[in-house]
């Protein structure tokens, strides 16, 4: 089995470097290649040394993009409106975690942010890096989480001294626009088969509900697969055989879960992309465990992985219609990890987050 | 009595289920709530191979809620285990730590021998472990090392 697993990425490789590969033909219209502002929100803990290698590599790159910088903190009362104005007229932001602190009913900023701008729509997207060889291959997962409501509705209250109820709310409207997302997204894609994950064997109600929607918006794409998967076993799928799942679309919590799992078999939360969307804006960060904001001594050391947020933001260039610019960066990025040279603590290496983007600058074309 | 020497540290729930695939090795005791609880044991018994290699035990409180009577009221023992799977290996292994409440860890013991030696032999393993033996073959392979 290893043998058979082992040639097919070999054959890949050969393939794309004998074959030329063709340039990008996207056909602007006039008046697109002028600078788009972009928010940018360096964050706290390791978010200002990663949002700076993203600043580093736009400018090498001469990217059309300029950043409105705002600072933000996890300890700010509420999030500034000045920085909800800017990008509410940008569209689109990129963003380092906010720290939030834990219990004391203090709410995230990260989640308050998802929830003004309705960023319904959380999408990570994990799979396996060449150079970084993991427990598993071929895998290529982007988990579709519903971003607003669920066990992340935010409302809690303790009933008598020592006993707290949590609300999970889950609404046919929220659940049906992310499965809408999710499959959409499958179409844009090219990608085979949507997953749906719940518990609805325990909550039936409220997953049961969650399910009803995605069969909904199943049946109007009928050439995707679809298919439910209880969390639980989900999870065990995923350690075991990942490379079985392709878009997964989840309520919440399990999105959480799913998400840093899946970002883990493949290599952590350090290299994996991402991003929350809604009708109106974006906003790009890392992928999963966006609101971790990382150890003091990585903060100290600086040697915090820029690698997830340097793919977010070629994710953005994507969204903000850049092509060529998006393809840059990947394939610099990639081949950085390849080369395997230049690697963070977190992927086995140890190198300061500077030389990681002196790195990936380097490898520009 | 408290033990002093036991470190504790608490871990946000997505922040654990990355670093559990990447380094279990991190870990030793987890306590969490019902749901999360759900999904990590799901989880570890991925990573170790399969759900019916992990057993589970459920202590039922007492009815006034104090610690759990261990004198033999309200006990269940729970088996974790898939629908798909669920095979012989995982009821015998509760029953070893079954017999280990009871006292009666000799006999414990000799199950559990004849448990890791059928697996580690390789001749007879259900589906979930990447055999082809059928419950019964792998059943009467543990009753032959006991």
């Amino acid at each position: 089995m290893t043998t058979a697993r082992s040639i097919i990425p070999l054959l890949n490789r050969l393939i794309s470097r004998s074959q030329p590969s063709r340039s990008v033909t996207y056909m602007h219209r006039p008046g697109d290649g002028s600078p788009r502002p972009v928010t940018l929100i360096p964050g706290d803990g390791v978010g200002p040394l990663v949002t700076d290698a993203v600043e580093q590599v736009m400018e090498a790159m001469h990217a059309p993009v300029y950043f409105e910088k705002f600072e933000v903190h996890g300890t700010m009362k509420k999030f500034p409106e000045e920085v909800l104005d800017s990008i509410r007229k940008n569209k689109v932001c990129i963003k380092g975690g906010l720290a939030t602190p834990m219990g004391g009913g203090v709410n995230s900023l990260n989640v308050y942010l998802r929830k003004e701008l309705d960023l319904y729509a959380s999408l990570v997207n994990c799979f396996n890096m060449r150079g970084l060889p993991t427990r598993h291959e071929n895998v290529d997962i982007v988990v579709i989480r519903e971003n607003t409501e669920g066990e992340y509705a935010g409302l809690e209250h303790e009933v008598v001294p020592g006993v707290v109820e949590s609300l999970k709310v889950i609404t046919k409207f929220c659940s049906e626009r992310i499965a809408s997302y999710a499959f959409e997204y499958a179409y844009l894609n090219n990608r085979k088969k949507v997953t749906a994950v719940h518990k609805a064997n325990i909550m039936k109600l409220a997953d049961g509900l969650f399910l009803e929607a995605c069969r909904e918006v199943a049946q109007k794409y009928p050439a995707i697969q679809y298919n439910e998967i209880i969390v639980d076993n989900c999870c065990m799928q995923l350690v075991s055989k990942p490379e079985q799942f392709d878009v997964m679309v989840t309520p919440n919590l399990y999105g959480n879960l799913v998400a840093n799992t899946a970002a883990g078999i493949c290599g952590g939360t350090g290299v994996m992309p991402g991003g929350n969307v809604g009708a109106e804006h974006a906003v790009f960060e890392q992928g999963a465990s966006a609101g971790n904001v990382g150890k003091d001594s990585i903060v100290a050391q600086k040697t915090a992985n820029p690698v997830a947020l340097l793919l977010s933001s070629a994710m953005m260039l994507r969204h903000l219609q850049f092509p060529a610019f998006a393809d840059r960066l990947e394939t610099a990025v990639q081949k950085v990890i390849l080369q395997g040279k230049v690697r963070t603590k977190d992927l086995g290496g140890s190198s300061t987050t500077q030389e990681v983007v002196d790195a990936v600058i380097d490898a520009l074309d | 009595a408290v033990n002093g020497m036991i470190k504790y540290e608490e871990v946000v729930i997505d922040n654990c289920c990355m670093m559990f695939v990447k380094n279990p090795a991190l870990f030793d005791v987890l306590v969490m709530p019902n749901l999360y609880g759900d999904n990590i044991s799901d989880l570890c018994a991925g990573l170790v191979g399969a759900a019916t290699l992990v057993r589970g035990i459920a202590l039922a409180e007492a009815v006034y809620g104090s610690a759990p009577d261990i004198a033999g009221k309200n006990m269940g023992f729970e088996c974790l285990f898939h629908e798909k799977f669920g095979k012989s290996n995982c009821f015998t292994a509760e029953w070893c730590s079954m017999l280990r409440h009871l006292n009666l860890h000799d006999k414990a013991d000799l199950i559990q021998n004849a448990i890791l030696n059928t697996i580690a032999e390789g001749k007879y393993q259900t589906a979930d472990l990447g055999g082809k033996a059928k419950t019964i073959e792998f059943t009467n392979a543990i009753i032959d090392h006991l």
